[in-house]
């Protein structure tokens, strides 16, 4: 599938925010902060800022962006309009738990279950976003069980690593939560090493026999395409630069998004002054990068079933 | 409604295709072409149609496969366009309803009116027949002519989708496939019509008709004499070549 930077930015922004928000969810029941004016604009700038940047930015790929409002109606059979519709219900609880955060300066009460509320729809929002792909069975690896999981876990990694930046610099975090956020990360990439292991061992679901059903006559090869330039679907479903890469590309996102932040935070966990703020910035970094490898690898190693039409010999 | 109707025994309308009579003409999606960029989902765009790098939409696409190995391998010329499935993954994909199967006779179709070109449906679709117009920000595929089906203007004789009225063949037939006493659904009975790629679960309601078994001949295959090829995997320009050397050291 062709790696469409306005939908990795999507997944990869709203997924962190909405990590965010279940992190500082989770901190106000583990009483674990001191909600105040600086540290909650920031906590809540960033996490709403990433989900809304990365909502405007998956319309940017829309061909009549104008009709996006139309997205929310169709949720008894789409995940993409239930995406939607939590994307849009999680502003209410999240905007009321900041309002609590920042201007009452507090997470208790009413505004601790605000705070549970906005924690639980983001991680419904983010789960919509993995089913999406995972309910497509035209992408015969996007159904395997781990893609939701996945999608959750690097939520939660991406997410945590922004909170304990942002609280780093304002409102330090015991240690404990720097583990927290290291055991994310590995449970992230743990997923995805077993993703990559279980799409890389999958029997084919289809064949070009089974898609031109001439697999009675033997091996299915074309011989002519339908005209000797591109069109949409080749363009779209047949992106294959990778492949030949994707191996070395895996190692480079496992080593720069699981291994360096690991390290980093676990660093930044026992360590104070400028060293906790060095480390926690180079997790942070890690992070990001691993995550972006991760979302266009995901894309462009997804092979589509409408290629075995095109050449290719089996999904 | 992006949910598909309940139905039962109901009007399928469909196509059935003959690969045995197929001579891979492209007559069919030439005059689906014209038709249809005149027709319901008008315009099919092209862009840079007389350019380096042409891309364009079109509903049927017709390719051409060699099946088996040497004496006993056949060339097939294989029209491929939508199956207007029973149960299509693209309809319900739809976030916003655009996308539909009408209940009254099965066919699936866009409302370009309220489609707003996310895209989604034609990754739905493992038959890869649905084909944005980047001109006009909406999907477009194959209507079964629904306005030539139902067009009270035109002579009986050619209330056909055009692709049907055009080909030189015959190769290609329409009719109601919900109904197990129509000529296509006997037709499909008779000759073994299949379904493409049914572990997709989506029941295409067009069928395939596959080529017939041919006399077999004593003559000794032919050995293939030329083993000159290209290298295998290069691009054919000597910088691209040279970058993917250099990233797979």
């Amino acid at each position: 599938m062709y790696p469409a930077y306005s939908v990795i930015f999507f997944t990869t922004a709203s997924g962190a925010g909405y990590g965010m928000l279940v992190w500082l969810a989770i901190l106000a029941a583990a009483n674990a902060v001191s909600p105040g004016l600086a540290s909650g604009i920031a906590a809540f700038a960033v996490a709403l800022g990433l989900i809304t940047a990365g909502l405007l930015s998956s319309t940017f790929h829309l061909g009549h962006p104008e009709r996006a409002w139309r997205a929310l109606s169709q949720w008894r059979s789409s995940w993409l309009s239930r995406e939607g519709i939590a994307a849009v219900v999680t502003y209410a609880p999240a905007l009321f738990f900041a309002l609590g955060w920042v201007v009452f300066n507090s997470v208790e009460g009413n505004w601790l279950i605000a705070g549970l509320l906005a924690g639980i729809m983001a991680l419904v929002t983010v789960a919509c976003t993995g089913m999406i792909y995972s309910s497509l069975k035209a992408i015969p690896r996007w159904t395997d069980a781990t893609v939701v999981p996945v999608y959750l876990a690097f939520a939660m990694s991406s997410g945590g690593a922004l909170i304990v930046t942002v609280l780093t610099i304002l409102d330090p975090l015991a240690s404990h939560w720097f583990w927290l956020v290291t055991l994310a990360t590995s449970l992230a990439w743990a997923l995805k090493l077993l993703y990559w292991q279980r799409i890389d061992n999958a029997a084919p679901v289809s064949t070009a026999e089974s898609a031109t059903g001439l697999g009675h006559l033997g091996t299915v090869r074309q011989l002519e395409a339908p005209h000797t330039g591109e069109n949409y679907i080749m363009r779209e479903m047949g992106f294959q630069i990778a492949r030949k890469h994707a191996a070395r590309l895996r190692m480079i996102a496992l080593l720069i998004g699981g291994a360096i932040p690991v390290l980093a935070f676990i660093i930044a966990g026992t360590v104070s002054g400028p060293t906790l703020v060095i480390a926690t910035l180079i997790g942070l970094a890690g992070t990001v990068i691993g995550v972006l490898l991760e979302r266009w690898l995901f894309f462009a190693e997804a092979q589509h079933a409408a290629m075995l039409f095109y050449g290719a010999k089996a999904v | 409604m992006t949910s598909i109707p309940q139905q039962t025994g109901k009007q399928q309308l469909g196509l059935v295709i003959d690969l045995d009579i197929c001579v891979g003409c492209h007559a069919c999606a030439v005059n689906c072409k014209e038709w249809n960029t005149g027709g319901h989902s008008a315009p099919l765009t092209d862009e840079e149609p007389y350019g380096a790098d042409p891309l364009g939409v079109w509903f049927n696409r017709i390719h051409t496969y060699e099946a088996g190995d040497g004496a006993e391998g056949q060339t097939v010329h294989f029209p491929r366009s939508c199956l207007h499935c029973e149960e299509p993954a693209c309809v319900t994909v739809c976030p916003t309803g655009a996308s539909y199967k009408r209940e009254s006779d099965g066919i699936v179709l866009v409302n370009a009116d309220s489609c707003i070109g996310c895209k989604l449906c034609s990754w739905a679709c493992p038959y890869g027949a649905r084909e944005y117009d980047h001109s006009d920000g909406v999907m477009k595929k194959c209507t079964l002519c629904i306005d030539r089906i139902e067009n009270q203007n035109l002579p009986e004789i050619d209330r056909v989708p055009a692709c049907v009225s055009t080909c030189p063949a015959s190769a290609r037939h329409f009719g109601d496939l919900g109904d197990p006493n129509s000529d296509v659904s006997q037709l499909v009975k008779e000759r073994g019509g299949y379904d493409l790629m049914p572990e997709m679960g989506m029941k295409p309601v067009n069928k395939y008709l596959p080529p017939r078994a041919r006399p077999t001949s004593n003559a000794p295959s032919p050995t293939p004499t030329s083993t000159a090829a290209a290298a295998p995997g290069g691009t054919g320009s000597p910088f691209l070549d040279w970058v993917d050397r250099t990233l797979s050291r």
